[in-house]
């Protein structure tokens, strides 16, 4: 097997008995960024020098170590990961492929990133996204596109798809992502890999450039489950710098990690091989059967993974998510409401591109904004002002939220009778590169299945399911109550287990 | 339509943002066919229902009003695009005439 076709839980054996070195392992992902990323254009920033340095030290300390002791003090040493560019990293290039934050280096690092650190993971470079987070394909990003390594022609998803291909394509291990709407689920589905958005509050945004902060979360694409769930060992947790975060480690008793009172997210995978999962229930909402657009592969991909799981013990019942028919409306106008309100500081005036020969100020903040913005966000600043504005705010902004209300309410019922919800990721699988970026409202319908878990704060994972006839992935989507990442990493891990094999990687 | 192209002008002065005249057309189209899409949310029965606001997903959090350690000026101003040592300099705010 070569270096990159390693999963983090093999490769923690490997470099915890001295088999392989950090070194090696982070060579290996920057020689293929520089052999393929060409084409895929995974990457906004690569950072060899800090890379290969990280990983130096990493060798030192897996010397100094017990043997075989799988460094439980710092679970992702030498492991190299990527973190998509809307992640404040200290001292490298943080842009949010934006033109307006084309030079920014941050001062701090996110919680997030600190933590990855501490954790002695390597961090081999920035990924490419949708601008600011906006977008489901990645073609919104201020300075290049990104290739689905599965088909180069396609799009990867967004707006993590950077990561997503990153991940996909053997670049590096594991990548951050963040999900407002979709953003890690949609491209880890469109590139065959594993995402997951955790519950909202169980991962600290701080660092994270907020896009709109009640929908934001940071979380894990990998190419399994059970790599997912190390990272999440190592991510999630109560930060006091975001005061979103959730104080307590809410989950059941038994996962509860006595030693450390930190949650440990890899008994998911050790309850499924103790209990398999007899006993779940899992609920497909009925408003998603036969939903417009759902293309016929992957509904029926989606029906043989039900299957799968219906062979594990899992119990089907049909549920009502009765405002689904609401959900991307109100996700867009609350979205472009809190957008606007949070990309109001990107003004020219502390950091970030500042236009020239300005006459006053106001000519200052205009001239920066208009050319450092790309147009999807300008389009969304522009329909969160309208809907926030004086006279509109209840009739749009208002009525958004008391629709999430309702929908939030519909995950409630829906739970007290199953312990996840199953749906596709996506309507399809990955579209062409430019075949939707006219048409914004298209683009905004792809997130259909996904965008509600945001809205109601409820915990998601990607799973791949099945290539479509074309040759792309397609997903399972598999969500929880908040706070329930067991649950939905059991199920996921459950699946993948059990599933017919998948082609592994592309080649390129 | 709904949202003239004045109207766009109107709500990116509002955004501190310029829109190119010949953008201007085009950008109130598209807004007007995402609040046609919109539209839907009227007919869904909100009646009595509340805001999903923050307390929805946590509670607020407080802290002692005490001084904690930050990063301070050099890093502060590290990005900033005109500085005058430990001020961000910016183009006048208050019109000469005005005093």
């Amino acid at each position: 097997m070569d270096l990159h076709e390693l999963t983090i839980d093999r490769a923690k054996d490997l470099l915890s008995s001295g088999q392989i070195s950090s070194t090696e392992l982070t060579r290996c992902m920057l020689d293929r960024i520089e052999a393929h990323d060409g084409k895929v254009g995974a990457f906004i920033t690569v950072d060899t020098d800090g890379a290969l340095a990280a990983a130096a030290a990493a060798d030192k300390r897996l010397a100094r170590n017990a043997r075989n002791a799988r460094n439980e003090d710092a679970p992702l040493l030498g492991i190299p990961i990527s973190l998509k560019d809307l992640v404040c990293t200290r001292g490298l290039r943080t842009t949010c492929a934006s033109k307006i934050l084309e030079d920014f280096v941050p001062a701090y690092d996110a919680t997030a990133v600190d933590l990855l650190r501490k954790a002695g993971a390597v961090i081999v470079g920035k990924t490419n996204m949708d601008e600011f987070g906006m977008g489901s394909s990645t073609e919104n990003s201020g300075f290049h596109i990104t290739r689905n390594p599965w088909n180069l022609d396609c799009v990867p998803g967004g707006s993590s798809g950077g990561s997503a291909a990153a991940v996909a394509g053997g670049m590096c291990m594991a990548s951050l992502g963040t999900d407002t709407g979709g953003s890690i689920r949609q491209p880890a589905s469109h590139c065959g890999v594993v995402g997951l958005k955790p519950s909202y509050g169980r991962v600290s945004r701080f660092g994270l450039v907020a896009y709109a902060s009640s929908l934001d979360q940071i979380g894990p694409i990998t190419r399994t489950v059970k790599d997912a769930a190390l990272v999440m060992n190592v991510i999630a947790g109560h930060d006091p710098k975001d005061s979103t975060s959730a104080a307590i480690p809410h989950t059941t008793d038994t996962a509860i990690d006595p030693s450390t009172s930190r949650l440990d997210f890899t008994r998911a995978c050790s309850e499924f091989h103790d209990r398999g999962l007899a006993g779940m229930t899992a609920g497909i909402p009925r408003e998603y059967i036969g939903m417009k657009g759902l293309d016929p592969e992957v509904e029926h991909s989606f029906k043989e993974a039900c299957k799968v799981l219906e062979g594990l013990g899992v119990k089907f019942r049909e549920i009502s998510l009765a405002h689904t028919d609401y959900a991307v409306a109100a996700y867009y106008v609350l979205a472009s409401s809190e957008a606007s309100a949070n990309l109001a500081r990107f003004d020219g005036v502390r950091y970030g591109f500042r236009a020239e020969d300005c006459e006053d100020l106001l000519d200052m903040y205009q001239e920066s904004r208009s050319r450092g913005f790309g147009s999807e966000v300008k389009r969304r600043i522009i329909m969160g002002t309208y809907a926030l504005s004086s006279g509109y705010y209840d009739e749009y902004y208002g009525r958004a939220s008391r629709v999430r209300t309702l929908i939030m309410a519909d995950f409630a019922r829906a739970f007290e009778q199953c312990d996840i919800v199953v749906s596709p990721v996506t309507p399809t699988p990955a579209f062409e590169i430019g075949e939707k970026v006219a048409d914004p409202v298209t683009m905004c319908l792809a997130d259909i299945f996904t965008l509600s878990a945001n809205m109601a704060g409820t915990p998601g994972l990607s799973i791949p399911s099945a290539l479509s006839s074309k040759g792309l992935p397609m997903g399972l989507q598999i969500l929880g109550r908040r706070f329930d990442e067991m649950s939905v990493l059991k199920a996921g891990y459950g699946f993948e287990q059990s599933r017919l094999e998948l082609p592994g990687m592309p080649k390129f | 339509m709904r949202i003239s192209s004045k109207d766009v002008e109107h709500l990116a002065l509002l955004a501190r943002m310029n829109v190119d005249e010949s953008e201007l057309d085009r950008l109130a189209v598209q807004v007007n066919d995402i609040l046609d899409y919109i539209d839907v949310l009227k007919e869904a029965d909100v009646e009595g229902v509340s805001l999903a606001s923050g307390a929805a997903l946590g509670v607020n959090v407080f802290r002692q009003d005490e001084v904690k350690p930050s990063p301070g000026p050099a890093a502060t101003l590290a990005n900033a695009p005109e500085r005058s040592d430990d001020f961000y300099l910016v183009p006048r705010i208050v019109d000469r005439n005005q005093q």
